[in-house]
Parts: C-alpha cells; sequence; structure tokens
C-alpha cells in the first residue's frame, strides 16, 4: 500500500499544501527565500536542514505565527494569507510540547475541542479516542509535571490529533526523547499516520528520522529547497554535495571530467591513478568540467590483495585508523594525496583471521554503479 | 555540587538573622510588658492590647489605611500587569525608554521627591487632599513594583504555550484568559501583596499627600514616636507584625499545597 | 472585518497605552511642576507659592521665572553641607551594608539547596513588616537607658551607658538594618548562579582561597554587588525617616531638609528647588541603577 503511494508524480494530482515562491524577511535577513513547494494529501513529509535553513520559519507560516513577506500559501486550494493561527485547519506539535502546566492531561486535549464550541459529551468521547490512541487512558487526570518526556510526547501528540486537523505539524517531534524511545515512537508516529489517513508535516534536523518516516524529504539550506525526493533518492541520488554530506556520510573525490566510454564517464582525479568510470547516465557533462565523485563509505571495499589489472576504480592507501562499531568496522584510509577516505564493512562473520590491520597498505575499489557524479 | 557550610558562613548566617529578627523580638515582648516604661521589664500583662483597642483615632486610621492599601494596590495590580505586558510582548515601540525610565526611577527615587512632586501636582489640577490623593500617589508608586515582579514573570514564560493555544483555535483575548493569566497569577498575587503592604508601610508619600480626615496608621504612629516610646505603639506594631507572619505563611502554604495537588495523582 | 481589525488594534494599543498614561499624568507631570516651583516665588498664602505660570501670558511666565531658590541654596551653605553629608552617610551605610551583606548572602549561597528558599522567606519577611516600626524598635534598643546599655551592662562590658541614639552611628545602625534585604537578595541572586567547580579550579590551579575570593566570586559577583549598592545608595541619600527617629537633631541630612522646608517652614518653592537639587546628585546613579535592572530583568532566560 504505502509503497505505491505517490502522488507527486502523477500530474493530475491536486496538490494540499502549496508554497507559491514564498520569501520571508527578518529584517535583512532572508529566512525563506522564493521557494516553491507541493505537499500531497496523505504525505508524511519531512523538512530537513541544519539548524538556520528556513525549516522553521517554513513550518511556522504555515500554521500562521509568521506571514510570507512575498509569495502565497493555500491550502486545499484557499488563499492562507490574513488567516490567523486559530481560523487554520492546521495543528502543531510543539518542540517543547507546550503542554499547559495548569491543566490535566485531558484538559489539555480537549483544549482546542472546547475553542470550537463542541456539546461536552462529543468532547469527552473524542479525548477518550485520542487517550486510546496514544495508550494514556489511565494518565489522563495527571498534570504535565507528573509526565516522563516521552508521555508529554504523546499528550502533545494526542491535543493536537484531537480537532482532527487537515495538516499535522511536528517540530523536532522526537528531539526530546532519548535514542532508544525516538526510534519506537518514529514507528509509532508512522502507524498513527498511516491509520488517521492524515497529512503529516515533520521539521527535523535529524536525517536518520527523516529518513525512517517521510514519503519524501525536502532538503532545506539557506532558505532554500535543495532536493525534493525519496528517502531513497535523497541517499542514492544526491543532487548536490551538500545533500550527499548532510544525509548520511560520504567520500568526495574532485575531478575532471575526460569523456564518455560505454555509457560510463571517465573522470580524471589527482586520488587515483587511473581516471574513475562512473556509471551515472542521468548526468549531462561536458569534458573538461570540474566534478565530485560521491562515494558512500558502504560501497567501498577495502582489501589486501592487489586488485586485478583490469578492475575498475582502484585507490591506495594506507590504514590511518580503525573504528570497531559491532555491526559495522569503520575504516579510515589515507591516500598518498592526503585524503582521508571512510570505508565501512559489515562484519558478516564472528571471526576474521588476519584482519586489517594499522598502518597497512590497501587497495580500496567500488564498483561504477556506487558512485554519484555532482556537478560543480 | 555538594556544597559545605563552613563555620564562617554559619556564623554570619547565625549573627546576620539575629540582627534582623533580635529588634523585631524585643518590640513584641516589650508589648507584653506591664510597665509604662518601654525599656524596663515590669512583669506580663496585656493591658496595651485593650488600651489599643479603646483608642479610637488610632483604630480609624488603621481602616483608613487598609482602605488605602486595598484600592491603590487593586489599581496597581491592572496598571502594573498591563505595563510589564507592554514592556514584554509590545517589542519596541514608540517612547520605550521614557516609559522604563517612568518605570524603574520611582523605585529608587527618594519618597520626599516623589511625594512633594505629587502634592504639588494635586495642587495645580486643585485636587482636594485627603483619601483620594494618597490612593492615587500610592498607585503610582506601587504600580512600578508590580511591573517589576510580573515582568520577571513573563520573561521565563514559555511563548510557546500562548501559541499552542492559539493554534488550538483560541483567538488572542481567549488566550490571554486561558493560558497566559492562570500561569502569571502568582506573580500577579505577589505584586498585590507587594503593593498592599507598601501602601500599609508608607510614611513620607502619605504625609505629604494627607488631608483633613485622611490620617493613616503610619502617619499617627508617627507622630505618637515623635512624642516618645510608647508601649501601646509596641502593641500595635506587635499585631502588624503578626498579621504580616500569618498571612506571609498562609501564602507560603497555599502555594506549597497547589504544588503538591497538581503533583499528586489525583 | 476592517472594522474588527481597527477595534482590535485599538483595544491593544490600550495595553501599553494606560500605564503610559498613568505615568505620564502622575509620574512626569508632577515633576515638571516641582521644576516649575522651584522657580517661582514664595507667597505666603495657600498653597503656600505664588503661581508664575498664567496661559494668557506666555512673556510674563518666563520673565517671571528666576533663580532666586537656587541662588539661596547656593548662598546658604546649609544646603551644601546637607548634600555633602547625605551622600556620606548614604556611601558608608552602602559600604557598610556590603560588609554585613556578603557574608550572609555568600552563607545562603552555600547552604543546602532545600533551605535555600527558606533563608530567602527569612530575609523578606521583615521587609514585610512596617519600615517605620522596625526603626521604631531601634530607638528602645540605642537609647541611652535601652536595652543595649542594659545588656552590655549586665555583661560587664561598659560601665555607663553608651551615646549611640541621636547620633550618626545610629542613622548608620538604621539604615543598615532597614536596607540589608535590598543587598542581600541581589547578591545572594548572583552568587546562588555561581558554580563551585570554578572556586575548585581555582585552588586546583594553585591559587588560595582568600585569592579565590578576590580573583572569582567577587568579580563573578559584581552584578549583584553594584546592583544592591546603588538599591542602597539612593533611596539612603534621600532618607527621611531614619535620620528624623534615630539621627537627632545634629544629623544632617537632605530628605530632612526638604521635610523642614516643606512643613515647618511652608517655603514650597524653596522645597522644590531642594528637591530638584537632591535629584541632581542621584540622577547619574538612578540612569545606571535603570540600565542595571532593565539590562538584568530582559537577559534572564
Amino acid at each position: 500500500m504505502r509503497r505505491t503511494f505517490s502522488p507527486w508524480a502523477d500530474p493530475n494530482a491536486k496538490p494540499l499544501i502549496r508554497f507559491e515562491n514564498v520569501t520571508k524577511r527578518f529584517g535583512d535577513a532572508v529566512a525563506v527565500d522564493r521557494l516553491t513547494l507541493d505537499i500531497f494529501e496523505g504525505e508524511f513529509f519531512c523538512l530537513l536542514g541544519p539548524s538556520g535553513c528556513g525549516k522553521t520559519t517554513l513550518m511556522r507560516m504555515l500554521a500562521g505565527f509568521e506571514y510570507p513577506t512575498e509569495g502565497r500559501i493555500t491550502l486545499a486550494g484557499q488563499d492562507l494569507a490574513g488567516v490567523p493561527p486559530y481560523r487554520r485547519p492546521v495543528n502543531m506539535m510543539f518542540q517543547s510540547y507546550a503542554l499547559f502546566p495548569h491543566m490535566s492531561v485531558e484538559k489539555n486535549i480537549a483544549f482546542g475541542l472546547k475553542q470550537d464550541g463542541l456539546p461536552k459529551p462529543e468532547i469527552a468521547a473524542r479525548v477518550e479516542e485520542m487517550l486510546r490512541l496514544v495508550q494514556l487512558e489511565k494518565l489522563a487526570k495527571r498534570y504535565p509535571s507528573q509526565l516522563s518526556g516521552g508521555q508529554r510526547q504523546r499528550v502533545a501528540l494526542a491535543r493536537a490529533l484531537a480537532k482532527k486537523p487537515k495538516v499535522l505539524l511536528l517540530d523536532e517531534p522526537l528531539g526530546a526523547l532519548d535514542k532508544k524511545l525516538r526510534e519506537e515512537t518514529q514507528f509509532e508516529l508512522m502507524d498513527i499516520q498511516h491509520d488517521l489517513h492524515m497529512t503529516f508535516v515533520v521539521v527535523t534536523h535529524d536525517q536518520e528520522e527523516a529518513m525512517t518516516m517521510a514519503d519524501r524529504i525536502a532538503v532545506m539550506d539557506h532558505g532554500r529547497i535543495v532536493q525534493v525526493a525519496t528517502p531513497g533518492e535523497i541517499y542514492e541520488q544526491p543532487k548536490t554535495r551538500f545533500i550527499a554530506e548532510f544525509v548520511g556520510d560520504v567520500n568526495i573525490l574532485e575531478g575532471h571530467v575526460m569523456g564518455q566510454e560505454n555509457g560510463l564517464w571517465r573522470v580524471k582525479t589527482a586520488s587515483a591513478e587511473m581516471p574513475l568510470s562512473i556509471d551515472d547516465p542521468d548526468e549531462v557533462l561536458h569534458s573538461g568540467q570540474a566534478v565530485a565523485i560521491a562515494v558512500r563509505p558502504e560501497k567501498m571495499v577495502v582489501q589486501r590483495e592487489k586488485p586485478a589489472p583490469e578492475a575498475v576504480n582502484v585507490l591506495t592507501g594506507e590504514v590511518w585508523d580503525i573504528g570497531y562499531l559491532g555491526d559495522w568496522t569503520v575504516y579510515r584510509i589515507r591516500l598518498a594525496t592526503g585524503e582521508i577516505l571512510r570505508v565501512s564493512c559489515a562484519n558478516v562473520s564472528r571471526f576474521v583471521e588476519n584482519p586489517i590491520d594499522w598502518d597497512e597498505q590497501v587497495y580500496v575499489t567500488f564498483a561504477p554503479g556506487a558512485a554519484v557524479i555532482l556537478a560543480e | 555540587m555538594n556544597r559545605r557550610l563552613s563555620l564562617f558562613n554559619v556564623t554570619s548566617l547565625v549573627l546576620g538573622f539575629a540582627f534582623l529578627y533580635l529588634p523585631i523580638l524585643l518590640l513584641v515582648v516589650y508589648s507584653f510588658n506591664g510597665s509604662r516604661l518601654v525599656t524596663v521589664w515590669g512583669g506580663f500583662s496585656t493591658q496595651w492590647y485593650a488600651a489599643l483597642f479603646r483608642n479610637q483615632a488610632l483604630m480609624e486610621a488603621a481602616w483608613v489605611t487598609l482602605r488605602i492599601a486595598f484600592l491603590s494596590a487593586g489599581m496597581a495590580t491592572v496598571l502594573g500587569t498591563l505595563a510589564a505586558l507592554a514592556l514584554t510582548r509590545y517589542g519596541r515601540f514608540p517612547g520605550r525608554t521614557l516609559f522604563t525610565g517612568m518605570v524603574y526611577a520611582p523605585m529608587v527615587m527618594p519618597e520626599v521627591i516623589t511625594g512633594l512632586s505629587l502634592l504639588l501636582f494635586f495642587v495645580a489640577v486643585d485636587l482636594d487632599r485627603g483619601f483620594w490623593t494618597i490612593t492615587l500617589a500610592h498607585t503610582t508608586l506601587t504600580m512600578c513594583f508590580v511591573t517589576v515582579v510580573v515582568q520577571s514573570r513573563l520573561m521565563t514564560f514559555d511563548r510557546s504555550l500562548e501559541e499552542a493555544a492559539m493554534d488550538l483555535g483560541a483567538p488572542p483575548l481567549r488566550t490571554f484568559f486561558a493560558v497566559t493569566l492562570p500561569l502569571i497569577a502568582p506573580s500577579i498575587v505577589a505584586g498585590f501583596l507587594l503593593a498592599f503592604t507598601l501602601s500599609l508601610d508608607d510614611l513620607v508619600i502619605a504625609s505629604f499627600n494627607t488631608g483633613p480626615g485622611a490620617t493613616t496608621l503610619p502617619i499617627k504612629i508617627y507622630s505618637q514616636v515623635r512624642l516618645g516610646l510608647s508601649p501601646e505603639i509596641n502593641a500595635a506594631s506587635t499585631i502588624l507584625i503578626g498579621l504580616v507572619t500569618l498571612g506571609v505563611i498562609s501564602a507560603t502554604l497555599i502555594s506549597k499545597r497547589s504544588v503538591l495537588r497538581s503533583r499528586r495523582n489525583v | 472585518m476592517k472594522e474588527r481589525t481597527f477595534t482590535k488594534r485599538l483595544s491593544a494599543a490600550l495595553v501599553p497605552a494606560v500605564p503610559y498614561l498613568w505615568l505620564g499624568v502622575f509620574f512626569l507631570v508632577p515633576f515638571l511642576i516641582v521644576l516649575k516651583i522651584s522657580l517661582s516665588d514664595t507667597a505666603i498664602a495657600q498653597p503656600p507659592y505664588k503661581p508664575v505660570f498664567e496661559w494668557s501670558d506666555i512673556a510674563a511666565f518666563f520673565s517671571a521665572l528666576d533663580l532666586e531658590n537656587f541662588e539661596l541654596l547656593v548662598e546658604d551653605d546649609l544646603y551644601f553641607r546637607a548634600t555633602l553629608s547625605s551622600v556620606r552617610i548614604a556611601a558608608l551605610s552602602t559600604v557598610l551594608l556590603l560588609l554585613v551583606g556578603f557574608p550572609i548572602a555568600y552563607g545562603m549561597a552555600r547552604a543546602p539547596e532545600r533551605h535555600r528558599s527558606l533563608l530567602v522567606a527569612l530575609v523578606i519577611l521583615p521587609f514585610w513588616t512596617s519600615f517605620l516600626i522596625r526603626i521604631y524598635a531601634w530607638i528602645a534598643i540605642l537609647k541611652p537607658e535601652g536595652l543595649l546599655t542594659q545588656g552590655l551592662m549586665s555583661l560587664g562590658a561598659i560601665s555607663e551607658p553608651i551615646e549611640i541614639l541621636n547620633t550618626e552611628w545610629a542613622v548608620y545602625i538604621g539604615i543598615v538594618y532597614a536596607y540589608l534585604p535590598f543587598m542581600v537578595l541581589p547578591l545572594y541572586a548572583t552568587l546562588e548562579k555561581m558554580d563551585d567547580t570554578l572556586l575548585e579550579a581555582a585552588l586546583d590551579l594553585g591559587s588560595t582561597p582568600w585569592r579565590s575570593f578576590w580573583t572569582i566570586t567577587v568579580p563573578l559577583a559584581m552584578p549583584g554587588i553594584i546592583a544592591g549598592s546603588l538599591l542602597c545608595f539612593i533611596p539612603a541619600v534621600g532618607e527621611f525617616v531614619i535620620p528624623d527617629l534615630l539621627g537627632g537633631s545634629e544629623t544632617l541630612m537632605i530628605g530632612r531638609q526638604l521635610w523642614s522646608e516643606f512643613f515647618s517652614n511652608r517655603d514650597w518653592p524653596l522645597a522644590s528647588a531642594v528637591a530638584i537639587l537632591l535629584l541632581i546628585v542621584l540622577v547619574a546613579p538612578i540612569v545606571i541603577y535603570r540600565d542595571v535592572e532593565a539590562r538584568r530583568v530582559e537577559t534572564r532566560p
């Protein structure tokens, strides 16, 4: 079901949220810069980027706490200009949770429903339903100060969901949780979103979080969107060096295009003796163009034995560092140029005879399809 | 963080608190003195309390003082809260520097200046001096204290709570009454109590602005003290001290209880 | 829709406007009146000053203004001496307050955390009881045959009554006693925030405790020292009740002078001139205090 969900690929699909050329300036500082973006109904959408990239401002404009300096935001076809936060069919889960400390859990959840003037029995039923959804039935009468961090996060989620908003905004929803709880909660959020068929827009700076949960990710930098794509595309087909480096680990080798041979690009670098062969047919390049080659550490192989003479993409260096992580071992290989490559190797066997050791001369290879060319 | 009290620390605390409390203690003890002489012990007696309650003028002054304190503290609380909101929520509005100046200056300005200037103002606008002029003067002085107390609470206030309320559909005014006000209420109450006490206590400003029929307790006590010590004043002071202590203790207990209640699983 | 936003804006503007107007009318305007009256002539009438401002005659207004009252202030060196002695007494009291207040604040800051709020409450509690009563309490103690003399005599420390009441010493004691909470609380606030490991680091790096106190504790407590000192110094300069009740007729202080010009001599213009003089002395400390305080309140996390 989920896998086939891709309204963004359908040219006839109408987006739920539409940012059209939106700019937001605070004084001289540009927080969001002429940004255009469509988000579709039922999407789990992540805004990913380093702090100060404008992702939070974008979300706050959607919630109504900031208004665009220029451009237009529409929600289900309605222009949001001038609509205050309390009249938008959008609810937000705050990074700090912003639970009202003077209200019990159930009062917190009921707050939004009360503002709509719903009849009491209906509010009670809805609160009940929400408590069940986040499994907090037993804590309904407690106050926020009597809850653990994880419980607070659930109350905040329930409160934001109670009004059945068209869009739920989540500002760093897992930021305050410890690592283990974070992983569990990620999957719970995905389940809830799926069960309620709701549109979620998540702001996060944690790429792992974004990769796990999102249908699509928008990577932002300096107020602009650098790439909008599925997690797989973002990781395997990063459009720019910034994305390659921001999402996951990557080795970058700089060089010049020499030409195309058997459908593979030949790139001359200082790092390798022979030109590298890269399988990236979508790139349109010309000879002599400066490019960067990005290779993920797990897509490289490190070996002691000299590869066969016909092998492509061979780099030589010495072992600079070895980091044993249990599931992976990470080698840091120093090339003759002084560059340090990061190569990770899954520990598939418990025993390795004569493992690669520090200071050894080694060869690093990768397949032509393992690398991506990034035009500079 | 294992802080240890050294002998020096303990000594300075003991001496410091002795210095603060001994005079008050002596005052209270000598209010039960049988002798008319304030400094010579003449056996235990409550006669001065009886005399106090027969003293019509003193009782009347106390009543006037309480009314002024209540009224001026009430007005000061409203004005001070508004001023605190203005200072924390309105950014750089025109004349803000003058405004902060006018808030902070009365707190440190010698009372003689405040008292004199307000009196001259009341004379200039031809307002009869008495109950109302003292009330207005106290409101002006004490609202600045309320402002500072409420402002420091608003400074630490998590703005996302208000945003959350608005996000959930509450318009600004309802957000203020449903979320902001309940959360800053303790500081507003504290501000009110502070204003009330300051008004109860004030001699100088009241002396400048008083008129016929508006003799406050401090003015009364002051004129008696100038004539010499009297055990009756000790008795009056003891009652005031007792009331204040009772008030502070009950306020502490109430706030403790509400903390406990919010912590307990009801 | 448009009208609604207009009324909304109007009601939003009322929040700063109301207290602003109030302070303008009851603080700023009175102030200007003091300035005006300080420049007018005495007339023994009710009110005892000759109004110099007639709306119809602006020229007359300016010509009637004169510095006569200020000339009097300059000619009669009583006011000069009173000002000087006020500043001296206030400054010395502030130093004494620092000496008395610092050890108390330091002790409070080092007390176990669970006791600290009680200690703070104990410092504040006397402040809630009447200022006048607390000063009154000292009369009985400092009188020649008072409780202090009785106590010391029974201990054999002195053989005859000591004269403290109606001297400047009684004023110092009174100011230190009455203003102690204003000194202790700002000091405590800065000392309490101080990280203990800083002192440990200083000791570890070879600094003696005494040196560490001067090179670490005191500089870090500076904001509190400045705030507390100004908070005590400024009102102490204009103090009336303490010198009047404890200081005797010998103690010269400007606030008291203002009081007697006003109540005894009924010379309102001269009293206003004294008020302006007092204000000139205090304007710098008040401005500094306002800046320190505004910064302190606004930079709190």
